[in-house]
């Protein structure tokens, strides 16, 4: 009767109700000030300073950014959150078109591959973010404006995760098919159009799906070391100013979600897309 | 011979990529006489780190204690809550659609959170948050694991009449513990991210994210990259830690096989003809 | 054994003094063919049959040029194999079908139109004429996923004579499919290849299937690979289920079982391992 799609909406507003339900009930039971368990601070805070009412963070979405100005906190926030997820798209694009890029001239040149592959997947398990400062500073440097540098960092979260997955799905094709492209004579070129990169979509989806994140936790971090005004740059200032206004800080938090969940959707409509004539896969 | 031969290709190119790199890396410095606080020559930092050393050392492994405890209990609160969700549905309806959209957020904004919750001076925020992040990651993947058995080892299961433990610990379990070695291939340098980026949002100063944010900011750029030579042989240890984990494990696994890409390359002797014999005159083989 | 035909116009494939050994001077070098000599005429319906290793597969192969020989020439319609893969003088099809999954009916048959340039009217129009040519005209639109699997190799045969070939290469196509299904195919396939006038060659592992379809069935076997008789099978050229009640069918096909048996012995009397294939049974 109710479609899947409601249903799992409502379980996710249930299931966020459930999470409110439980701070509340935390802030009756536990202790004002924490307490330490083996020396460890361990049991956080319950004070409305530590923990504020959710209600009151609802509330504070209205109440203006600075005091004394008009403007509500939400529409702050709203902007912030604007700003990063704009640089995180446009991270995921450039990081994108050079991830597949890359996979299809490692795909073309073996000894490329060879030589790079390693690269590629150690990079995987290394922190990049950590050159986040380092390309802040440059970037400073440079005349470039400041966003450049925070959404190249976007771009180069993003990239391996997609060079990964591109070149993994440029294996795809069966044998049979490459062989039929052979058949008609059809050149490297034309078979990597018309085979190997539809066949490699499927595998290219959840590597979509994993640079997406990268690149807004990229923008966020680095927006830290550029001083732009996105997301991260706001839950860091406010996370200062916590012990004199605690409730904004979670409007940050709230702006961060919003962000993400933006991206989610427009990932799952991507997928959506790219999948919509291959068989449906049983599970997952 | 040819164990050295293969040996020889595999590890060349990419040495040869790096030497390449790091020279060109090195040319471009000096030639342009490109500003030290701007980018550094490999030779400087070399130099820095050298004098460095005990220093990032000291700061691998606050963060590398950061990364390994919340790594410990977020495989372990993600393993328990997976069996919760397998066991009852209720619960899995609920957190699975939060998991998934958690997993879609930038939880790391929650690390001022965390500092005003607990005490801002230990590096609880800090493991808490990559026992957050691991936990999420294990959890998708064990969950997968203990549901997704395939349909025909649960039929043979049914018919030896097995019951709802004996399945579980038969065919279940060991289906996740190979989703547990991938989740935890994934979640290891995650972890090391996680602990550190952590520190870029306030908190102790004693991590390699502060020692790299804090020589950056005064252009100790040469020092700066010190950290980040740290941090990343710390993802990297970390990774092969897994790895060795996943190979002790199950030794019996078998390579994933390598896709031929090469119509050219077909040897009669995979194809599927060889796999039958004749047919001697009606039945297919 | 025929002999070699000068380049006559009767003859649309021509195998002469072809070897093919893979890793050719190494330790583990194998034969798969050694002095393969055959005509094939324009309008002939060829099957090549033999046990496992005896090189059937990579014989079709040489033919259509995916790869090379190390001894000998391949001639395909009075070219070198080369060439005429260049001109795509031919149309294959394999035990997977090989579809694109992600394309519609319609344009998994377009493909091979389209590697030729041609433009999307004529295209489509060509595509329509092979869908109804195999029985398929109300399935243009629908995704492979979604046909059994006799429907997806009638496409995959559409596929390959959507340039009207006069050359058609088959590997085992119709072994994913079960015997009714089978037979089925094999009458379309016959009938189809009558109208489009296609000299084919076809490897299979079925005796009955080899002789139904074939006017010539070349008996190979291994170790290594080469021809061992080809056998003349005068069933005429009006071929249906009664067919397959024939003495005549009956007959031909113990001819063609005691030449594989033949060459059975003969590998076994050479001294090498037991050549018998699953379920021959000796005298």
């Amino acid at each position: 009767m109710i479609s899947r799609g409601a249903r799992r909406a409502g379980l996710f507003v249930v299931a966020l109700l459930c999470v409110a339900a439980l701070w509340e009930l935390y802030k009756v039971v536990g202790p004002e000030e924490g307490a330490e368990v083996f020396g460890w601070r361990l049991v956080p805070r319950s004070s409305d300073r530590a923990m504020p009412h959710t209600w009151e963070m609802m509330q504070r979405l209205f109440d203006p950014e600075v005091r004394g100005r008009d403007t509500p906190i939400w529409v702050a926030v709203l902007g912030y959150s604007w700003y990063t997820f704009r640089m995180a798209l446009v991270g995921l694009l450039l990081g994108g078109v050079f991830g597949v890029g890359l996979a299809i001239v490692m795909a073309r040149f073996k000894v490329l591959e060879r030589g790079l592959l390693p690269y590629v997947i150690a990079s995987q398990t290394v922190p990049l973010i950590a050159l986040a400062p380092q390309v802040a500073a440059i970037g400073g440097n440079w005349d470039l404006p400041r966003w450049t540098w925070v959404a190249s960092l976007g771009a180069f979260l993003a990239f391996f995760p997609i060079a990964v997955a591109t070149l993994k799905g440029l294996g795809n094709a069966p044998a049979a098919s490459l062989e039929l492209m052979d058949s008609y004579a059809a050149g490297w070129w034309r078979t990597l159009f018309k085979l190997r990169l539809p066949a490699a979509v499927p595998t290219m989806v959840p590597g979509m799906k994993l640079a997406a994140t990268a690149s807004v936790v990229g923008v966020i971090v680095s927006e830290i070391s550029t001083g732009v005004r996105g997301i991260g740059f706001a839950s860091l200032t406010y996370g200062q100013k916590a012990t004199s206004d605690p409730a904004q800080l979670y409007t940050a938090v709230f702006g961060a979600a919003t962000i993400g969940l933006l991206m989610f959707g427009l990932v799952v409509g991507i997928e959506a897309i790219a999948m919509r004539n291959r068989p449906r896969e049983a599970g997952a | 011979m040819r164990f050295l031969r293969s040996v020889w290709n595999v590890l060349v190119p990419p040495l040869i990529v790096g030497v390449l790199f790091v020279g060109t890396w090195e040319i471009i410095v000096r030639v342009f006489d490109i500003q030290p606080f701007l980018l550094p020559a490999p030779s400087s930092i070399w130099s820095t780190l050298g004098d460095n050393w005990t220093k990032v050392w000291d700061a691998m492994v606050v963060t590398g204690a950061n990364a390994f405890v919340g790594l410990l209990f977020g495989v372990i609160c993600g393993v328990a809550l997976s069996f919760v969700l397998m066991r009852f549905n209720v619960v899995n309806e609920l957190v699975t659609p939060l998991a998934v959209a958690l997993n879609a957020i930038p939880i790391i904004v929650l690390v001022p959170v965390f500092n005003n919750m607990f005490a801002s001076t230990t590096e609880i925020p800090r493991r808490l948050m990559v026992t957050l992040i691991v936990s999420f990651i294990v959890l998708l993947n064990v969950a997968k694991g203990l549901r997704q058995v395939s349909a025909i080892h649960m039929e043979l299961l049914q018919s030896y009449a097995a019951s709802k433990s004996e399945i579980l610990r038969k065919a279940r379990i060991p289906n996740a513990t190979s989703y547990l070695f991938t989740a935890l291939k994934i979640a290891a340098p995650v972890a090391v991210i996680t602990a550190f980026v952590s520190e870029y949002f306030g908190g102790s100063q004693n991590g390699l994210g502060y020692g790299i944010t804090s020589n950056a900011a005064v252009s100790r750029t040469a020092a700066s990259w010190g950290y980040v030579v740290g941090a990343c042989l710390l993802g990297l240890a970390f990774y092969l830690a897994a790895v060795v984990l996943e190979r002790l494990a199950s030794p019996t696994a078998r390579p994933a096989p390598r896709s031929t890409s090469s119509p050219r390359s077909i040897n009669p002797n995979t194809t599927n003809q060889q796999v039958r014999g004749i047919d001697p005159g009606g039945a297919t083989a | 054994m025929s002999s070699v035909d000068s380049l006559s116009a009767s003859a649309a494939v021509v195998v002469d003094g072809v070897s093919m050994a893979f890793n050719p001077g190494r330790s583990n070098q194998v034969d798969a063919l050694v002095d393969i000599d055959v005509s094939i005429h324009r309008g002939d319906f060829v099957s090549l049959i033999g046990p496992s290793g005896c090189g059937k597969s990579t014989l079709l192969r040489l033919i259509a040029n995916l790869i090379e020989p190390t001894a000998g020439t391949v001639l395909v319609n009075g070219k070198s194999a080369a060439q005429s893969r260049l001109d795509q003088d031919y149309g294959m099809a394999f035990q997977q079908s090989g579809l694109f999954e992600w394309r519609t009916v319609r344009k998994n048959i377009e493909l091979p139109l389209e590697l030729k340039g041609w433009e999307k009217a004529k295209r489509r129009k060509r595509a329509d004429e092979m869908l109804d040519l195999v029985q398929l005209a109300d399935f243009g639109s629908h995704l492979p996923w979604q046909l059994s699997g006799g429907m997806q190799q009638r496409v995959a045969i559409a596929r390959a004579l959507a340039s009207h070939p006069p050359l058609l290469l088959m590997d085992e196509p119709f072994g994913a499919l079960d015997e009714m299904t089978r037979e089925h195919m094999q009458a379309e396939l016959l009938r189809i290849c009558a109208a489009a006038e296609t000299t084919v060659v076809f490897v299979t592992h079925s005796i009955p299937e080899a002789v139904y379809l074939s006017n010539r069935v070349v008996v190979m076997s291994p170790r290594p690979g080469r021809i061992t008789e080809i056998v003349d099978v005068d069933l005429g050229s009006e071929r249906d289920d009664d067919t397959r009640e024939d003495d005549l069918f009956y007959k031909k096909i113990t001819e063609v079982r005691e030449a594989l048996r033949g060459a059975e012995s003969r590998v076994a009397g050479d001294g090498g391992e037991p050549g018998r294939g699953r379920g021959v049974e000796d005298r």
